[in-house]
């Protein structure tokens, strides 16, 4: 296949960026989308270009770090993935794809298509963990029967990559979706309980604080999620922000 | 120097027990006055900063990615070893300690393996207690599975996502600490020289990786838990970061590296297609609990089928050749891994490969689909001669077992693997060689921790499956924490470590003229370039099977390519910014030493054993043959400038708990 891309330049957080074109011809439908530009990248350093930026690590859709704006959706056209899985093969020859960062207040660009996540991590430092000391000195895990519906659902919710699609595709920025799943994992199971209402208020406020939006129901987040994450979780996040807050 | 593993006197089953009650401690209000730098947050790294942070210490963190959530022990998808016996199929201690040891082809240390052992049930516990959502059976209580190499039902897992679930959980325990102030967290850093001081471990020099700047960081120890150098194959299952830095320039101030060659080629990975590719995919080994492993008997079909004249689901089922079953009846499609990869290789290399390039075998699902089905048929009283509702009913099972695990599959090969079978071929996965620690996790420079995949110490020749994250969680948890106050306990009057001492200055200058180096040099071509050179000389003549004339052409090779690497690589940018090929180019430096040294090792060990095979010593029936009279050590190389003088030293392992046999599994 050969492509004309159009991709996001952006020195880094201070300069102005822009939209720079790149032509790519002989790309196999079996690569992936990283694979691509890893191709694009390696003609660029041979002709003595800087290569583009992006953020990836795993390739195997788990550790979140890969992002990127294909075409106007983050991670791009194919339904739960992320851009790591995108395959070639869900583009045409002669295609035309724009390839821009995650855009949000809270997360500034850091060069071209990286931009700065930790305010996910901050969101979590304010009390997405439950408080028991690391010593091993629990009691028998066996202890702790967990209906397996109960289980499978927080697994559900715990499985959010923190990749911060969400929070790109929403039209307020809102980071209520990452948030929630956090929140429903530990409101899910008998573990997090005792300390269930600090969580959520502590983290909720840090959300706002870190200049993330609202949430109005939109429900973008969700179509865009590369792990299904539901609505679900926002609902019982509302829920368990209420019962804490009266 | 002489090699003193430290291990405790006494019974195996004591010696921990003893030794904890023995230590030194260090005292709370000493505690604040020590500083530990740990650099890595995985698994290891993530839980020995939690627990180091809570105890008291200062703990400084450090990873390349942009948080420690995303470290490489998030891809982990199988499970997690504990001899928790909760399945009453006979479990214990002894036998997870036998099994691994025996599964490591007996060149492990058995005290080691023995703690992990113990301290096993202990993880599962503290992860449970964290709020990480297990499976669980319909009773509540926790569901187990099997893996290769064992018989017992041991391995606790979260669908195919362990290990995200389990770095979550320590994730979120240091989330705990850096909250309370107690974990100083550097992400986007990237640990680049150890300072010694005194002959101590007293600091790293690290840089800043979004503003290129070169930082100094003082402490009074340093644990290294920066994962295993699986990419110095360039293709492996290994997350693209994946890298021997940090351990490597520990070797080079003076850390013995153990066993560089023992390497672990994981049987079921999706096989290569083509050039353009960056890394291999991994399909869980728990899917050999269900999946059957076969090859066309018949050459013209294997043919038929690589022309795309035949599908596989057209082979009769008496023309396929279920090999692992067929050679080994015992543990059939649950031989350990090295001995299931080297069947696929054998078959591929024998012409009955199943893909374009003929080194992939299937990995079936059609009669455990057939199975599940029938026995839910027969739960819900339903009709289970109803082909159509048993299939139905079959592929919900398999479907909530693996689901995950089978979309990836669909998305990179876009076949439906719940139809056709899974095409898989062995890469590289994991290493057991790393750097040389003694029974405390302390390399040979005092001062200086290694823990995780990083260092060598529990896995001999062959990691099982669920091994490794039990071993980061170990260290992490419950081990270093005990073992590092036993040092630092002499070092509570010390004081804050100043970092403008000359060491720092020195080591320092050391990074900055390598950066120099590689930014001013007018080469032709990409890091990747060198990389993917690199890796094809190792998987060729270094990989799965190895024989002297390869090594040492390997060596050459090696050599060669590294002074091509220093003349002729071309670093685009600036070192004062965000700068991926500068990054990528410091590692691959390091992987051109370190391949260097490991098909040096792999030459000078004249037997095959685990995962390394060298085609001059194997029995008639193409089995590993170990030589325990010549080869009982384990290799700790000592740095010498050029990776090829490096010079030998040997710890003797001293079996007096298993006795060493032939590893048979069939
Ligand atoms: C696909 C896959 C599946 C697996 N499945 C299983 C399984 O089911 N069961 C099992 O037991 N094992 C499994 N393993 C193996 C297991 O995941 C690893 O052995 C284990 O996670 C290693 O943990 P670690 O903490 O030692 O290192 P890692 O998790 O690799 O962490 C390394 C850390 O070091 C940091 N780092 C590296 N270099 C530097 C540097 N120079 N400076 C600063 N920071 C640095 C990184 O940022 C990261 O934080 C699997 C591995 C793979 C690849
Ligand atoms: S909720 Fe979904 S989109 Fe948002 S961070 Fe988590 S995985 Fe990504
Ligand atoms: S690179 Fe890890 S999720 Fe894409």
């Amino acid at each position: 296949m050969n492509l004309t891309l159009k991709i996001w330049r952006q020195k880094n957080a201070k300069e102005q960026g822009k939209i720079v074109e790149y032509k790519i011809n002989n790309v196999s439908p079996d690569m992936s989308f990283l694979e691509m530009l890893d191709v694009l990248n390696n003609e660029l350093i041979e002709k003595g270009d800087d290569p583009v930026a992006f953020d990836h690590d795993c390739r195997e859709g788990i550790c979140g770090m890969c992002s990127l704006f294909i075409n106007g959706q983050a991670h791009g056209p194919d339904r739960g993935v992320t851009t790591c899985q995108l395959h070639m093969r869900k583009f045409k020859d002669g295609d035309t794809i724009y390839i821009e960062p995650f855009r949000a207040k809270a997360f500034p660009v850091i060069k071209d298509l990286v931009v700065d996540r930790t305010a996910f991590d901050k969101i979590q430092h304010a009390g997405g963990f439950v408080s028991v000391n690391t010593s091993g000195n629990t009691q028998d895990a066996n202890a702790i029967p967990i209906p397996k519906h109960d289980a499978d659902k927080s697994f559900d919710a715990a499985t959010c990559i923190g990749c911060g699609a969400c929070v790109a595709t929403c039209k307020n920025s809102s980071a209520m979706l990452f948030v929630s799943a956090k929140v429903s994992q530990f409101a899910l199971l008998p573990q997090g309980k005792v300390e269930a209402a600090d969580r959520v208020m502590n983290m909720v406020a840090e959300m706002d604080a870190l200049g993330f939006g609202n949430c109005t129901n939109t429900g973008a987040c969700e179509v865009e999620c590369p792990k299904g994450i539901s609505l679900e979780n926002i609902a019982r996040m509302n829920r368990e922000y209420l019962k804490a807050a009266l | 120097m002489k090699l003193d593993s430290k291990i405790p006197q006494g019974p195996i089953d004591k010696k921990w027990s003893d030794y904890k009650n023995h230590i030194k401690l260090v005292n709370p209000a000493n505690k604040r006055n020590i500083d530990v730098i740990v650099v890595g947050t995985g698994l290891a790294g993530g839980s020995a900063a939690a627990t180091l942070a809570e105890l008291g210490y200062n703990v400084k963190a450090f990873c390349y990615q942009d948080s420690p959530r995303r470290a490489h022990s998030i891809a982990a998808q199988g499970g997690i070893n504990a001899a928790k016996n909760y399945q009453g199929d006979g479990d214990s201690i002894h036998r997870l300690f036998y099994d691994t040891v025996k599964g490591g082809d007996y060149r492990a240390r058995e005290a080691n393996v023995h703690r992990l052992s113990e301290v096993s049930a202990n993880i599962i516990d503290q992860c449970v207690a964290q709020g990480v959502p297990l499976a669980r059976e319909y009773g509540g209580l926790l569901d187990n599975r099997s893996f290769g190499g064992t018989q017992v039902s041991r391995t606790f897992y979260a669908k195919g996502q362990t290990g995200q679930q389990l770095l979550l959980g320590a994730y979120s325990a240091m989330n705990r600490q850096i909250g309370r102030g107690k974990i100083q967290m550097y992400n986007r850093h990237e640990m680049l020289d150890l300072v010694l001081v005194d002959g101590k471990a007293r600091g790293i020099i690290a840089r800043n990786l979004i503003n290129g700047e070169i930082e100094r960081h003082s402490g009074h120890a340093v644990v290294i838990a920066t994962g295993g150098y699986g990419n110095v194959f360039f293709l492996s299952t290994n997350a693209m970061g994946s890298n021997v830095t940090a351990a490597w320039k520990a070797h080079k101030r003076g850390a013995f590296f153990a066993n560089p060659c023992f390497t672990q080629i994981h049987p079921t990975c999706i096989p290569v297609t083509g050039d353009h590719q960056s890394k291999l995919t991994l399909m869980s080994e728990s899917l050999r609990n269900d999946g059957r492993i076969w090859v066309p008997k018949k050459m013209e079909d294997a043919v038929a089928i690589r022309e795309g004249k035949l599908k596989p689901t057209q082979i009769a089922e008496e023309d396929r050749d279920y090999y692992l079953e067929r050679r080994y009846p015992s543990f059939g499609n649950l031989v350990p891994r090295d001995v299931a990869s080297r069947a696929a290789k054998e078959r591929c290399d024998a012409g009955y490969g199943v893909n374009a390039t003929g080194e992939a075998v299937y990995l079936d699902f059609a009669s455990a689909i057939e199975r599940y089905g029938k026995e839910q048929a027969r739960i819900q009283h339903l009709n289970e001669n109803d082909a159509k509702l048993v299939y139905k009913l079959g592929r919900d099972v398999v479907e909530n077992k693996y689901g995950n695990l089978f979309q990836m599959y669909e998305k990179i090969v876009d076949e439906d693997p719940y139809t056709t079978p899974m095409m898989i071929y062995p890469a590289v996965h994991y290493t057991m060689g790393g750097v040389w620690v003694d029974y405390n996790l302390m390399s040979t420079i005092e001062g200086c921790y290694v823990i995780g995949e990083a260092n060598f110490s529990d896995h001999g020749a062959n990691r099982l499956g669920a091994s490794a994250l039990m071993q980061g969680l170990a260290d992490g948890y419950f081990v270093l924490p005990y073992t590092i106050g036993d040092y630092l306990a002499d070092d509570i009057r010390t004081g804050a470590i100043p970092t403008d001492l000359p060491e720092f200055v020195a080591a320092e200058k050391n990074v900055q003229d390598m950066i120099d180096h590689l930014m001013n040099n007018k080469g032709s071509h990409s890091v990747d370039y060198f990389h993917k050179k690199l890796g094809k000389i190792m998987w060729d003549k270094v990989g799965m099977a190895r024989n002297a004339q390869g090594l040492n052409e390997a060596m050459d090779e090696i050599a060669a390519l590294r002074e091509e690497f220093y003349k002729d690589v071309k670093v685009s940018g600036t070192a004062e910014s965000f700068n991926q090929e500068l990054e990528k180019a410091l590692r691959v430096a390091d992987f051109l030493e370190l391949g260097e040294l490991f098909a040096k090792d792999a030459l000078h060990r004249e037997e095959s054993c685990g995962g390394h095979f060298r085609e001059e010593h194997q029995t008639e029936e193409g089995e590993a043959q170990r030589d325990d009279e010549n080869f009982a050590y384990a290799a700790a190389w000592e740095y010498k400038g050029n990776p090829r003088d490096a010079v030998l030293h040997k710890e003797d392992l001293v079996y007096e708990n298993i006795k060493l046999v032939t590893r048979s599994y069939k």
